[in-house]
């Protein structure tokens, strides 16, 4: 079926199997910061966003993104590497594979919520796992990334 | 995986009835669960167009669509105060945002999961189901229905004077709970639901509280991976008279 919808702001139309994941839509139009961890809802590497919200990627039939807006680590590039600048400085990548999925989930929460706690913090980013740094390392970079308007 | 051949989305809740019909077709919540399968269907309904992604709130009930994402049960303001924010405690260690902008309220209630703590929650309101075909049924007595080729359309909540609490235990955060509990202090006397018995959410009432802790620990508890039974009816006692202490305002740690 022909699947129609907005990819990072670009208009794309393309025939798909009516049951094709948004994961693999999204991987077979290049956008391989989407990656496939679980598959079964649990790790959050496939986050996207749909109309601005959060999803997971692998949990979703790309049909429903139907007229509707994707956004994938490509679309926010550059504050992507901004956030990628402060989880390296607290040594909060290790081999990296999370960082997609974290990074979307993050730039999300930051729209979402005000002035979110740690608690807050911890909350929304439940759905994120990382088997390398033990949360510790992205947390402190995450709260340097929140604050850095303090300094300006 | 989720496999199959046509993609529907019904204008009207006639035409997605008629597609229902039989067991190769499917109808999509947030397909959450459904993923978890390997069944091939033939056509998906999705529901889409039907107008039910929508919390409607009035003096006398709030109105619940079945494509109502459990994110926007978790942040509605009014569910919030209503429940006593247990609404939101008792949908906020599901998975994550992500996953929780993705599950619906329909999808949910038409699994009628042993573990759900959404279920368990609802539980102890005053809450119908509306079903296409089969019209409203108090949420207690479609639990323990078995699933047809109806399709859920709406919950509504109907605004009973009430005061309520949520607690639940997981092994570990994000993961299935071990146990779910709901207390609720209504006119002529106290309502609990326990839930991740293993078996799905039983409600019991009574007029006092040690009647109510009774009834909690005369109900059955089974044993699986995550706690055995001996265990989980402990845990029930504990978690009930959490929410207890809640009601009376007080803290718990
Ligand atoms: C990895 C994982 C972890 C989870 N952890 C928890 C947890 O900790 N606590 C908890 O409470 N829940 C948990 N859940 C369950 C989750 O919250 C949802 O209840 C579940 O995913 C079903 O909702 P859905 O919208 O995804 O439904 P789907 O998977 O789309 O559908 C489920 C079933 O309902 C049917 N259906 C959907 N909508 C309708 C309708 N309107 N009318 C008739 N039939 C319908 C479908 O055909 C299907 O049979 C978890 C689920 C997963 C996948
Ligand atoms: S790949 Fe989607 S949540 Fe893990
Ligand atoms: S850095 Fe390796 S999984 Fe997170």
């Amino acid at each position: 079926m022909i699947l129609k919808l907005s990819l990072n702001g670009r208009p794309i139309s393309a025939d798909i199997p009516a049951d094709q994941s948004l994961l693999d839509f999204l991987r077979a139009q290049g956008c391989y910061s989407v990656k496939r961890g679980c598959e079964t809802s649990n790790c959050g590497l496939c986050t996207v966003w749909l109309d601005g919200a959060p999803v997971l990627s692998c949990n979703m039939p790309a049909v429903r993104a139907m007229g509707r807006s994707v956004t994938t680590l490509e679309g926010v590039r550059a504050q992507a590497e901004e956030f990628g600048g402060y989880l390296a400085d607290q040594g909060g990548d290790q081999c990296g594979f999370c960082n997609p999925g974290l990074i979307m989930n993050v730039l999300a929460m930051e729209r979402e919520l005000t002035d979110p706690t740690e608690a807050d913090i911890d909350e929304y980013l439940a759905g994120n796992l990382c088997r390398c740094t033990g949360f510790v390392s992205q947390k402190r970079a995450i709260l340097a990334w929140l604050k850095r308007g303090d300094k300006e | 995986m989720l496999k199959f051949k046509t993609y529907l989305c019904p204008d009207t809740i006639e035409e997605a009835l008629e597609h229902n019909k039989g067991r190769a077709n499917v109808v999509l919540g947030g397909t959450g669960w459904l993923k978890m399968g390997d069944r091939s269907w033939n056509t998906a309904i999705d529901l889409k167009h039907l107008g039910l992604d929508q919390i409607e709130e009035t003096d006398d009930a709030f109105r619940v669509g079945a494509m109502v994402t459990l994110r926007q049960l978790e942040i509605h303001p009014g569910l919030d105060t209503y429940t006593c924010g247990a609404m939101r405690e008792s949908v906020r260690h599901i998975v994550g945002v992500q996953f929780r902008n993705c599950a619906t309220v329909g999808g949910t209630l038409w699994g009628r999961y042993g573990f759900s703590d959404v279920l368990t929650c609802l539980m102890v309101l005053s809450a119908d189901v509306v079903l296409a075909k089969g019209g409203a049924v108090p949420l207690t007595e479609f639990a323990a229905m078995k699933p047809d080729d109806d399709i859920l359309t709406h919950l509504v909540i109907r605004k009973i004077p009430l005061r309520m609490a949520y607690a639940s235990f997981r092994n570990t955060e994000t993961d299935l709970p071990t146990l779910t509990a709901a207390v609720a202090s209504v006119p002529g006397g106290l309502r609990a639901a326990i839930g991740a018995r293993p078996a799905r959410a039983e409600r019991v009432e009574a007029e006092g509280e040690t009647a109510l802790l009774s009834a909690v620990s005369n109900l059955s508890y089974g044993s699986n991976t995550r706690g055995g039974g001996d265990y989980r009816r402990h845990l029930a006692g504990v978690l009930t008279r959490r929410c207890l202490e809640q009601l009376r305002g007080g803290e718990y740690e």
